[in-house]
């Protein structure tokens, strides 16, 4: 029993690696199969950037996860969900760059400049590479406290992506609020529970209501 | 003791036996009119051609005909949900007879009109258009259907009528998209009496040779090539001659992104995406999109001195 307790609260990380790489498989199984529909390059765009922003979202509520249910093996396996993300945010842009595009930087460029759900879905993007770059035990070391630092840009990058899915819907917009509700929480546990922060108010109400403030504002 | 066991098929699922008959009748009827009318032979001759197997229905000489399975599973029906599937798979219980569409307003005669009794008194022509959406994806449709023009002209639109409307029908019960407040519901577009009256504008009642699905717009719907998909109104009730120029739905939900007019346009741009190019389904690689879907020659005189960016 005590395995199976063990196995549970500490799965091996390629069995974490395979649940990641479901969605991934799944899209790719039904691209093979043509189970895309009849415009197989927009539902890929779709669903690899909803999977982008749902593991930047599962990353994001590790740390949470840990402090409220006191699941500390959950912690291991951070790294290996951002870099998920990542991974899914790269098909996506790869997907729009290649198969959707192809190519053509005329257009590439004017999507990036003139329409701004695209600029902040780029911005997301490019702004989740230097977090996938740092994520080695070699730069967390060499970085120290400014790895942590830096790597709250996910928490930018995570509202850009769900800016950049509210801007593209024409009109249903319960999926990006369903998103932004989820990221707008996580930032307000994180800084409604920042343990030794000298401004710290005791009470519990009016700092949940500071970090609703600053959770809600747009960057 | 009898135990009474719902049927293993919800009864939704079973083709509608009206639906099965009105196709049935549809055929008939449109056999009935082949030996008067040219337009209608060449529409069996078409289905003929398909039944062999050699379909080879198209807009022009680069322009095939999208197939059937896309043409019906790939829309945007907002009356049976947001996705592009939901409406294939919602809308199989809207009831497509008895239909009756309205026709009021500004008109000498107006009425009700039964869309089998339409179908009679106009027969149904096959015409390949191309179909732009305004989300920049396109197909090429076999449509079956009539000039509206055919119509308006038989219930005489009185000088007065300057516009036309076309409600959908509004029932949440049969269409569950309407249960949400996505679209201020029902459905409305609008047209100038000029586009309306213009020959290349269709009510259809078919596509690829059969009954409309209800998917795309059962059993009557608009049809305007050189417009964005969008003011194609589907599953028409009722059609109103009327004064003023009417507020299309997708007007209300966002004027800045939706106008009246909607000729595609490949210069005027949505905010949010180049209307430049488009794919069509099937395609890989985007295609430059046409003024007016190309369509200009037919109808760019009908915009002879307007600003097109001002009214998109």
């Amino acid at each position: 029993m005590a395995n199976v307790g063990m196995l549970l609260s500490r799965p091996p990380k390629p069995v974490v690696f395979a649940l990641c790489a479901v969605p991934a498989t799944l899209i790719g199984l039904d691209a093979l199969h043509g189970r895309l529909g009849a415009d197989p390059i927009r539902a890929m765009q779709l669903r690899t950037g909803w999977w982008a922003l749902g593991f930047l979202l599962i990353t994001l509520a590790v740390t949470p996860v840990r402090r409220f249910t006191g699941w500390n093996g959950i912690a291991r396996y951070r790294r290996m969900l951002g870099l998920f993300a990542f991974t899914y945010a790269a098909l996506h842009f790869l997907n729009y760059l290649v198969l959707d595009q192809f190519f053509a930087w005329h257009f590439i460029l004017e999507d990036v400049a003139k329409r701004r759900w695209i600029t902040v879905g780029f911005t997301s993007f490019v702004l989740l590479i230097p977090l996938a770059v740092t994520s080695t035990n070699g730069w967390v070391r060499r970085l120290g406290k400014r790895w942590v630092k830096l790597h709250r840009l996910a928490y930018v990058a995570a509202a850009g992506g769900v800016l950049h899915f509210l801007w593209l819907v024409k009109k249903d917009v319960r999926e990006p609020v369903i998103f932004g509700v989820v990221l707008v929480a996580l930032l307000a546990l994180r800084l409604g529970r920042r343990p030794r922060s000298p401004r710290a108010v005791p009470a519990a109400g009016p700092r949940a209501e500071t970090s609703h403030q600053i959770a809600g504002a747009r960057p | 003791m009898l135990i009474r066991r719902p049927p293993d098929i919800p009864s939704r699922d079973i083709t509608e036996e009206r639906l099965y008959r009105s196709r049935r009748e549809f055929i008939r009827d449109a056999a009935g009119v082949a030996a008067a009318g040219l337009a209608v032979s060449s529409v069996l001759a078409a289905c003929a051609r398909r039944a062999e197997g050699q379909g080879t229905l198209s807009a022009g000489p680069n322009d095939p005909a999208t197939p059937y399975n896309d043409v019906t599973t790939y829309n945007n029906f907002y009356e049976f949900g947001t996705d592009k599937a939901d409406p294939a798979r919602n809308a199989g219980g809207l009831r497509v007879r008895p239909w009756t569409v309205a026709i009021e307003g500004e008109v000498a005669k107006p009425g009700h009109y039964d869309v089998d009794e339409l179908i009679r008194l106009f027969p149904p022509q096959e015409r390949v258009y191309r179909m732009r959406c305004v989300e920049a994806w396109s197909m090429v449709i076999p449509w079956l259907g009539f000039p509206l023009g055919d119509l308006l002209r038989r219930v005489e639109p009185r000088s007065a009528a300057r516009f036309v409307e076309f409600t959908t029908l509004y029932d949440p019960q049969q269409m569950p998209g309407q249960r949400r407040n996505i679209l201020d519901w029902p459905y409305v577009e609008g047209l100038r009496l000029d586009e309306a009256m213009h020959p290349l504008t269709i009510l259809s009642v078919g596509l690829y040779g059969k009954m409309l699905l209800p998917q795309n717009g059962a059993p009557i719907r608009l049809v305007v090539p050189w417009k964005y998909g969008f003011k194609g109104v589907k599953s028409i009730v009722k059609i109103r001659l009327v004064r003023e120029q009417p507020v299309n739905t997708w007007q209300v939900a966002a004027s800045n992104e939706y106008g009246f007019y909607a000729n595609v346009n490949p210069e005027v741009d949505h905010p949010r995406w180049s209307q430049a190019r488009e794919r069509r389904i099937g395609e890989f690689r985007k295609r430059p999109t046409l003024m007016f879907n190309g369509y200009g020659d037919q109808v760019a005189q009908l915009y002879t001195g307007m600003d097109l960016r001002r009214n998109f």
